[in-house]
């Protein structure tokens, strides 16, 4: 009868038998797992900001691209392209499908339409607070692929870990934060890996894909520049370094050509795909690797090598002569536009400084604090370069690729904040490279000896077991416990990161800066929605045709939240415009009226922290305003505003700064307020002060709204008095 | 009309109340109705003058059959709106039908109710944020009516005791915010005297310029409720400055006719309240809920001055058994028409009510005229769009805040059309996914890489057949160890032989199934660095098969020779640990083999 329970398992544990999957099998198994985990990792860590907030567009430049994209569901893509946007840059106006890249908002509709279409009924608002944790999830499968190519698939595996948490991609990637970089970084290292896999394989296929996503870069975001250079540098390096091939020639020649075509159809970008200095590097490693095929071919027909020395000779000088001189020719004429100021800054962190005031005004355009490197990156900082040691120790054509990327990449991150953006996937690589290859080899130690005292009995028969052998033999005493030890360590300092990540993630990074946050006398969240609160008030109680004169930063969100013609916004390409509403805030109200009315300005904006202690107001920008203005208008002279060479607002400023538009705009009747206690009447919380000129009258402009916390303070323009 | 000729008495106090309710003025006319004449009266005719009659936005009279009978039995009586020819064209008639016929000298009482919106007039139209709002209100002080009035009495009622003006009659009394007038007495038929009132008005001016109100249907047990309001302050218009100073620091004397909030009262068991406007969610509201009503406290982004406009949605979901009722297919949704907020009026309300898509017979039934149509809408997983009855209505206040029915028919296997879409979705991309995995989307069929892969891919087909048969095998030697504890248990040795014998002639079935497999395994070049392992593996097994088969028999032998158990232990011993050996080699085997 005990047989009994047997029989009627044995069908039951042939069935787990059958089940039982491969080595193989399971490790596929489990790396499509992780991947998928990553992915959902990758997404929701950056919902942070719609569980504190709301669902909502980030920040400035976002608030065009979402007024565009809604402008391109609601009118079509001809609309859309040959669209003139009369209410930006009043009088001038602005080509919107000419002065933009459409790739993020054309990806975002599409988005949108494909949701329609199986009959999603999603607001495009929810598109495209979205877009950013989508294409970031995307870039882990990208990293993954890209770690796998240059090192292996555990490589590839941390990678995708490391990206997807990563601050300083999250910076510019949590959900609302609709711009460019959102899809850019992921076309950027999609088209890099593409490339990488076109010089390992050879393959036209994936040289042409490699254009496409070259394209689709081109199309979202102006950083395509630095594909474009990279990519030259990359193969001139191979050039140097003797590892010219025929798949090289065939990825970078495919690469190149498809990809200028492609993207000369970008109308932003155009002939200046041919013509700009900052593209001609790409058109000179293209020729000269033509010259180094000829020759090479050449070589191979000449049979002696003094003819061929001699060949060589003419040919290398004639080609570099031929080159400069359609170099020198090109600029002379102007055929060949010189570099953009942005692009000296970039080589040149000083350069801005002293010539384009308006870059240097840019917060996110200043050079990079070494806090902001550990903030963003933490411990890849110290992996990266163990991982560059390893790609030099297994140097191949892709781990040069990644050393270059990573190198230049950092460089650029320290010159501009906002670059370490760009360095984040090649960081995220290296360092993955560096993580996988010490914990690989640590884990290859601790495997064989548990190995080797489970076999020890048995005789060892394949190879891999005869391996472990020798290296039992080789090891030195307490490695097994070093190797934990270290695994341990490893574990610890992945786990620091990653906790660090959530944390900047959430703390840091998940404020869309239209809604403001503080904490409470008793703890509870304080929230200041005055820029919402001055917009909405624009939108619905002024005259639809109304021009809102401001400084450029709020230009995008009045134009997007208010609905209302402004002067000047965030695309900062008249300079003089711009310093034309800079000489209207700093000169006297008599003065700034003529130049308001002549810019027919119904309403003036000006964003005050006086009463909330808010830092980023206008007058703390005012010395840009100042010196911008100055730079078109010689009137503006920056030593009237300044006492010793600062800017003040007390009693000791300087009299031309007490009674200049600006001042008068932000502290109008604010002399009469007590803000904190124990402190006289306007005293400004913002700048620790109590304000010099408490008597303001204002003469040509009355105030018709401010917000409930002072930030925002809206004037109307009055109109001319009537003459007797 | 032949009733008005005759004289008919009537007694009539009119009294007009501009209640806590800004915008709309409330006139409550308690008639006493004489029947004098020889003539049955069934009906009484209301007259309005053009003035009022555009404004006129709720008409309701009730009656009391007597005097004695206490309030609670107040029967609203039908009215209609009647033209007449031989009448003054300004005034427009309505007609009461009454309960019951009056016959000559009987009397009777009938309330009428009439709301009247946009009939106060801020004078001046604009002021400052320090001045104080006056409105202007005009009627007649006497009773516009068809019929000669025997005895009236007006007394008005305003919100505040601060009066600008009034028009100053012989009989005019004045008690703090109450002014009366009258009683007078025998009036003919149309008489009218013009009275101005101008007051201090600081109430909130809220009017809602359009209020779309959209209620959506889900039988997976909620009601939707979605309002847009467009919002406009109807006093008068702020000029100059708006001083953010002045109004934190005296709000009530700087901006007093600003209303800075709205109370909307909630259905109970309201859930999931948004408030938010175009751009964004606003923070300032509270929501306050207890067991029986749910009371939503909204601060609009900015105070609203007068003439000001601001914009926004609320949203809530309420549990649809609270509203739908049902009788098999018959369904019917029974809500409010009107605005939560009590304390609006709007110029017009569109309620669009979306029931879920396959619902038919559908029919719309509200206590008031209103305007009807019906749309559809496209929403989440529909194919051809919901069902919407719209129903538009103007000048709506809250004396419409009654219930109106929706009938339609619906099935509730269609509650199920949207899984199953979702699930028939999913399952057409895994099949995408399957057909892709086995369609061969290469586009050189004679390359050499091409050739090469299909290759061995059967080769990877000979060898899971390889690696199928060995497992048999295995399976087979497990039989056989399982009949030889049988054997120690049970003593049966006709079983344990017939066992093996079964064994292995399988075993000889499966050696030969094997051959053909490795015979054609050869003629394949890209086995070459696998088939010696298969070979291995094959030669291992046959030794480890013979081994099994040894050590079988001899423990049946020792079994038959009765040998102790110890002993058939002993002599089996050896061969088991070869047995052992051998089987971890093959397992060994088939792993390398599986990770090839």
């Amino acid at each position: 009868m005990a047989t009994m329970p047997i029989l009627p398992n044995m069908p039951a544990l042939d069935l787990i038998k059958s089940f039982k999957l491969k080595t193989k099998q399971q490790e596929l198994l489990i790396r499509v797992s992780i991947l998928c985990l990553v992915y959902i990792l990758a997404f929701i860590t950056r919902l942070f900001s719609v569980l504190r907030y709301e669902s909502m567009i980030h920040e400035f430049d976002p608030y065009f691209n979402y007024r565009t994209t809604l402008y391109l569901t609601q009118n079509g893509f001809y609309d859309f392209w040959n669209w003139f946007d009369y209410e930006s840059w009043y009088p001038l106006g602005r080509i919107v499908g000419g002065t933009l890249y459409p790739g993020l908002m054309v990806t975002a509709a599409l988005i949108y339409r494909i949701l329609h279409f199986l009959r999603f009924a999603v607001h495009i608002r929810e598109v495209c607070v979205l877009t950013a944790p989508f294409f970031a999830s995307n870039t882990t499968l990208v990293a993954y692929f890209f770690g796998k190519e240059i090192w292996d698939t555990g490589a590839g595996l941390v990678a995708a870990i490391l990206i997807a948490i990563c601050p300083g991609y999250i910076s510019r990637s949590v959900a609302g934060s609709y711009d460019n970089e959102g899809v850019a970084i992921f076309a950027l290292l999609f088209t890099f890996y593409l490339f990488v896999k076109a010089v390992n394989t050879g393959s036209l296929a994936w040289s042409l894909a490699s254009a496409f996503g070259y394209f689709y870069m081109v199309s979202a975001w102006g950083g395509y520049v630095f594909i474009i250079n990279l990519i030259p540098l990359y193969v001139l390096v191979l050039l140097i370094t003797g590892r010219y091939s025929m798949r090289l020639y065939v990825a970078y020649n495919c690469m190149y050509v498809l990809g200028m075509l492609l993207a000369m159809q970008i109308r932003f970008v155009g002939f200046q795909h041919v013509q700009s200095g900052e593209h001609m590097a790409a058109m000179g490693v293209f020729f000269l690797l033509q010259v180094f095929y000829f020759l090479d071919w050449v070589k191979h027909m000449l049979s002696d090598t003094k003819l061929f020395q001699a060949f060589l000779r003419i040919t290398v000088t004639c080609a570099v002569a031929v080159g400069a001189i359609a170099l020198g020719l090109g600029m002379l004429s102007g055929y060949i536009s010189p570099w953009t100021g942005r692009f000296y800054s970039l080589l040149d962190p000083t350069y801005a400084k002293d010539h384009i005031p308006i870059i240097a005004s840019v917060s996110e355009h200043q050079p990079t604090a070494w806090s902001s490197f550990m903030f963003d990156f933490h411990i890849l900082l110290f992996l990266f370069p163990a991982g560059l040691y390893f790609c030099f120790k297994r140097l191949s054509d892709a781990t040069i690729f990644i050393v270059m990327y990573g190198l230049t990449s950092m460089y650029f991150a320290g010159v501009m904040v906002r670059l370490i953006l760009v360095a984040t996937p090649a960081v995220c690589l290296v360092s993955a490279i560096a993580v996988s290859a010490t914990v690989k080899n640590l884990t290859v130690l601790l495997r064989s000896k548990n190995k080797g005292v489970q076999t020890g009995s048995t005789k060892g028969s394949s190879s891999s077991k005869a391996s472990s052998k020798a290296l039992l033999d080789q090891s030195q005493p307490f490695q097994k416990n070093g190797a934990i030890a270290l695994l341990f360590g490893a574990f610890y300092l992945l786990s620091k990161y990653a906790t660090h990540c959530t944390w900047v993630t959430s703390e840091a990074y998940s404020s869309p800066s239209i809604v403001l946050a503080a904490r409470g006398a008793h703890g509870s969240r304080v929230i200041f929605d005055d820029y919402r609160e001055a917009y909405f008030w624009l939108r619905q109680n002024t005259p639809p045709d109304a021009k809102v004169m401001s400084w450029w930063d709020y230009g995008y969100q009045i134009t997007a939240m208010g609905n209302r013609t402004v002067i000047v916004d965030n695309n900062t390409w008249n300079n003089t415009h711009i310093a034309t509403v800079g000489r209207a805030m700093s000169s006297y109200e008599d003065e700034a009226i003529e130049i308001m009315r002549s810019l027919d300005v119904d309403y003036v904006l000006v964003v005050f922290g006086g009463v909330t202690g808010y830092s980023s107001d206008d007058i703390n920008k005012f010395l840009w305003m100042v010196r911008i203005g100055g730079g078109v208008f010689p009137v503006i002279k920056e030593p009237d505003y300044l006492v010793n060479g600062e800017y003040r607002v007390d009693k000791g400023a300087a009299p031309k700064m007490l009674n200049c538009l600006m001042y008068k705009l932000c502290y109008y009747r604010f002399g009469e307020m007590l803000t904190e206690y124990g402190k006289p009447p306007g005293y400004d919380r913002a700048r620790g002060v109590e304000i010099g000129n408490k008597d303001i009258k204002l003469e040509h402009l009355e105030e018709a709204f401010t917000t409930s916390n002072w930030i925002v303070r809206i004037y109307k323009v009055k109109p001319p008095n009537n003459r007797w | 009309m032949a009733i008005s000729r005759y004289v008919l008495l009537v007694f009539t106090i009119a009294m007009l109340a501009s209640t806590a309710i800004s915008d709309p003025i409330l006139t409550k006319v308690n008639r006493h109705v004489e029947n004098p004449g020889p003539l049955i009266m069934s009906e009484v005719l209301l007259a309005f003058p053009e003035l009022q009659s555009k404004n006129l936005a709720y008409l309701t009279a009730s009656s009391h059959e007597t005097k004695g009978k206490p309030k609670g039995s107040v029967v609203s009586l039908p009215i209609k709106a009647v033209n007449l020819d031989d009448r003054p064209s300004a005034a427009t008639f309505y007609s009461v039908l009454l309960p019951k016929e009056v016959a000559a000298g009987e009397s009777f009482t009938l309330d009428v109710l009439a709301v009247f919106t946009h009939a106060l007039r801020p004078v001046p139209e604009q002021i400052t944020q320090a001045d104080i709002q006056l409105v202007l209100y005009r009627d007649s002080v006497y009773y516009l009516s068809p019929y000669e009035v025997k005895v009236q009495s007006l007394s008005v009622k305003l919100p505040d005791s601060k009066i600008e003006s009034y028009t100053k009659l012989e009989s005019t009394k004045v008690h703090g915010s109450e002014i009366k007038y009258g009683p007078y007495e025998n009036l003919p038929p149309f008489s009218l005297s013009p009275i101005t009132f101008h007051f201090e008005s600081n109430l909130p001016f809220a009017v809602a310029q359009e209020l779309v109100r959209e209620i959506e249907i889900s039988h997976w047990g909620n009601v939707q409720v979605t309002e847009h309001y467009k919002l406009i302050h109807g006093g008068a218009k702020s000029k100059g400055e708006f001083s953010r100073r002045d109004f934190q620091a005296r709000p009530n004397d700087r901006g007093a006719s600003a209303f800075s909030f709205l109370v909307a009262h909630l259905p109970a068991r309201a859930r999931s309240v948004y408030y938010r406007d175009l751009i964004g969610n606003i923070s300032t509201s509270h929501l306050r809920v207890d067991s029986r009503k749910s009371e939503l406290v909204i601060e609009p982004r900015y105070p609203m001055l007068g003439g000001w406009k601001t914009a926004f949605t609320i949203g809530y979901g309420l549990p649809l058994q609270d509203f739908l009722y049902e009788s098999e297919e018959n369904r019917f949704l029974n809500m409010t028409f009107g605005s939560p907020m009590i304390e609006l009026v709007i110029d017009t309300l569109i309620v669009k009510v979306v029931l879920p898509e396959g619902s038919s017979g559908i029919s719309a039934a509200a206590p008031f005229p209103i305007k009807q149509w019906q749309e559809t809408k496209i929403s989440h997983l529909d194919i051809g769009g919901r069902p919407v009855v719209v129903l538009e209505k103007t000048n709506v206040v809250p004396e419409h805040n009654q219930y109106f029915q929706v009938y339609y028919k619906f099935s509730g296997l269609s509650m199920l059309r949207e899984p199953l879409m979702l699930i028939s979705g999913f399952l057409f991309v895994f099949a995408a996914c399957i057909g892709y995995m086995h369609a061969d989307t290469s586009i050189s069929k004679s390359s050499a890489s091409y050739l090469a892969k299909q290759q061995w891919e059967e080769v990877q087909v000979l060898i899971q057949k390889v690696q199928n048969v060995i497992n048999r095998c295995l399976a087979m030697h497990d039989n056989l160890e399982a009949s030889l504890r049988d054997l120690s248990r049970t003593g049966d040795v006709q079983a344990c032989k017939a066992a093996r014998k079964s064994a292995d002639g399988l075993l000889k079935e499966l050696s030969k199934e094997m051959k053909p497999l490795l015979t054609s395994l050869q003629a394949y070049s890209s086995a070459a660095q696998i088939l010696p392992k298969v070979e291995e593996l094959v030669a291992k097994e046959r030794e480890l098969q013979e081994k099994v088969m040894l050590k079988h028999s001899t423990a049946v032998e020792g079994y038959e020779r009765k040998s102790g158990a110890r002993d058939i232990d002993h002599r089996v011993a050896l061969l088991q640990q070869k047995i052992t050996a051998l089987k971890q080699e093959v397992d060994d085997l088939l792993q390398f083999i599986d990770d090839i």
